[in-house]
Formats: C-alpha cells, sequence, structure tokens
C-alpha cells in the first residue's frame, strides 16, 4: 500500500510535497526480475515454436497469438516498468493499446464480413 | 517583511528555495514531475508507433483473409530456424538493455558500457540475420517488381528445398500471382522493423560513447530510460511480426 501512495504523488503534478531524492526513480527493478522475465520470455518463444509444429486448424494462429500477447505484456509490464509507473503512465499505454484494439477490431470486422451472404 | 530584516542585519539571503539538480529543467517544479513528464511523452511517441505498425498488421491479417492459399505459400519460404534464432537474439537484447537501465540507475558505469554494448551487437546479429534471409528473397526472385518469379508457387516441385518440407500443391496462375502481395506485406512489415532496428542501433553507438564519459550514471538515468522503453518496442513489433509471418500458416 505504501507503494501505491509514493506512485500517486508522484503520478499527479500539482501534489507540492516532493522529495527530490525519491523522484529520480521512484522503483528500481532488480536483475533477478530481469533474469526471470528474459527466461519466460525466451521459454514462450520456444512454446509458441513448438505449437506450430502441430495442426491444430483454426487453434494454430489463434495459439500463435495468444501467447505473442503475453510476451508483450510480459515486455511492457516488467521490461518497460508499467507495473511500477504511475498512474498516468498506465492510463496512457492501457489507453492507445485499446483505442488501436478498437480500431482494428472495427475494420476487420468490416473487411471480414464484406462477402457474407454473396455467394 | 523577512527580505527587508535580512538587509537591515546583513545576513545572507536563505539558500533559493528551488535547489535542484543541474539537469532539471527549469519549468519543472520537481525532478518527479519532470521524469513524469518526459516518460509520458515517450508513451504518447510509442503510441503513434503502434497505430504505424497497427496499420500494417491490419493490412496483413485483410489480405491474409483475401488471399490465403498465396499468403500460406508465402510463409512456406521463411525459414523458421532464422526466425526462431531472431527472436531469440531480440529478447535477448531486450534483457541485456534492461540490465543497462539498471546499471544506469544504480549508478554502475563500467557495467552500463558492458550492456549497451552487448545490446549494440545483439542488434547488429539481428540485422545479420535478417540480410541472411533478405538475401535469399532476392536471389529465388521473391523481391516484389518486375524480376518478381512465381516459380516456386505454380510449380512448387521446382523449389526442391521448400518442397521437401511442405509439400505445397501448385497453385493456379491468378493466385500464385498474389504471394506477391504477401511479400510486398512482408518486405514492408520487416522493412520498417529493420528500420527502426538500424535508428536503434545508431542511438545506442552514441549512448555507448557518452555513457563511457560517464554521463548516465550521475543521477540523470531518463535518456537511457527512455531509449530503452524504445528499444523494447521494437522488441514488442518484432514478438508479433514473428508468429503473423513465420508460425500461423504452416499448415495453411
Amino acid at each position: 500500500m505504501t507503494t501505491h501512495q509514493e506512485h500517486d504523488k508522484v503520478g499527479s503534478g500539482h501534489q507540492q510535497e516532493f522529495h527530490d531524492a525519491h523522484d529520480t526513480h521512484d522503483h528500481i527493478v532488480s536483475p533477478r526480475i530481469y533474469i526471470i522475465v528474459g527466461a519466460t520470455l525466451l521459454v514462450f518463444t520456444g512454446l509458441t515454436v513448438l505449437a506450430s509444429l502441430f495442426d491444430v486448424g483454426v487453434w494454430n494462429p489463434v495459439l500463435a497469438l495468444f501467447i505473442a500477447c503475453v510476451k508483450a505484456t510480459i515486455v511492457v509490464l516488467f521490461f518497460m516498468h508499467v507495473k511500477y509507473s504511475s498512474r498516468l503512465t498506465k492510463l496512457t499505454v492501457f489507453g492507445g493499446v485499446f483505442t488501436f484494439l478498437v480500431l482494428m477490431g472495427m475494420t476487420l470486422a468490416d473487411y471480414f464480413t464484406r462477402a457474407w451472404g454473396r455467394w | 517583511m523577512s527580505d527587508s530584516t535580512a538587509i537591515a542585519n546583513g545576513t545572507p539571503p536563505a539558500a533559493p528555495e528551488h535547489a535542484h539538480p543541474p539537469y532539471q529543467r527549469h519549468h519543472f517544479e520537481s525532478m518527479g514531475q519532470q521524469v513524469d513528464a518526459t516518460s509520458f511523452a515517450m508513451w504518447l511517441f510509442l503510441l503513434t508507433e503502434i497505430m504505424f505498425f497497427g496499420g500494417l498488421f491490419t493490412a496483413y491479417l485483410i489480405y491474409r483473409n483475401w488471399y490465403y492459399p498465396a499468403f500460406v505459400v508465402g510463409s512456406h519460404q521463411l525459414s523458421l530456424v532464422w526466425g526462431t534464432a531472431n527472436t531469440a537474439v531480440l529478447i535477448l537484447s531486450s534483457f541485456t538493455m534492461a540490465m543497462g537501465v539498471w546499471c544506469a540507475e544504480t549508478r554502475r558505469k563500467g557495467g552500463l558500457v558492458l550492456c549497451l554494448t552487448l545490446t549494440f551487437i545483439l542488434g547488429l546479429i539481428f540485422l545479420g540475420i535478417k540480410t541472411i534471409e533478405w538475401t535469399e528473397k532476392a536471389e529465388k526472385h521473391h523481391v516484389p517488381g518486375f524480376h518478381y518469379s512465381v516459380q516456386s508457387f505454380v510449380d512448387p516441385q521446382s523449389d526442391t528445398e521448400v518442397y521437401k518440407e511442405y509439400k505445397d500443391k501448385p497453385l493456379p496462375l491468378d493466385m500464385a500471382r498474389h504471394t506477391e502481395v504477401y511479400f510486398s506485406l512482408y518486405f514492408a512489415m520487416t522493412g520498417m522493423h529493420a528500420l527502426h532496428m538500424v535508428i536503434g542501433i545508431s542511438i545506442l553507438a552514441f549512448l555507448i560513447w557518452r555513457a563511457r564519459a560517464g554521463a548516465y550514471t550521475t543521477g540523470h538515468v531518463t535518456f537511457v530510460e527512455n531509449f530503452g522503453l524504445y528499444w523494447h518496442f521494437v522488441d514488442i513489433i518484432w514478438i508479433f511480426l514473428f508468429p503473423l509471418l513465420y508460425l500461423i500458416s504452416r499448415h495453411g
């Protein structure tokens, strides 16, 4: 909980009580986490290649893209420090990705259904 | 009131209220605010990059849906081994970059230079492997343009190595011609990604040069940190390019 309060303080610019020693980098992610994250990413890479060797029909792309999303999320949260960032950063990242998914989802929904009922 | 007393008493004025490190810009209230503002800006830039690559991803999915058989045989031309190797190289480079940021934060100059150099080398290895793959495409006339050849797709058995692995059936000429769309998107996507790598590697060279002079190990890590965000972003783009181009059409 204390960490949460610290982040809130950094996140809102209008609050006056900054402790300069604290501000520069409010959370240093330890190498241990980087090692675990790096190894996890390599394992997931192996998994997705392994999965591509089996023919599971429509599940091949679904599985591959699901694993890619998991890997990307891990990179964003840990390598890119979003898990330890201010609410502003979290909201920015989420808002951006959400907007992108809406744009892509609606475009694909349009193109994929244009020929429906025409054959 | 206090000012006039100070003058009257001849005591030196109190230390300025906004004592701050030299790298803090004057228009920021505090270092925290400056760090927040720069990382916010960096993320906004990365969001525009997501939209840019997102357009390419969307185009790829739409055309794959339209010309599915062409995209399947097109992707059979890619080497799973090189693709996997490059993914591993890029993940390792992201790891060394993250460690570089940690070294900067904990003021380890030697460690920072080492990590940045490793990231630089891994970036070059990635581009080297990419060059090998692109060269093969050029040799087989799979680069879209006047010299494009549909030979491998109208007569798969002539392409012995790929045929051994996938046993693709010949495509009618009109569908075979659409493999050019696959390779157009392949070169556009991997090319734009490689361009981002080239830009990243150039900035890395600058970072290494500055880090050796001790620029980022005295408390001001913003540049290294935000470059790290850029490098990880380029990694994420590859994390999606790899399955889309190499993996999802293997059994099509």
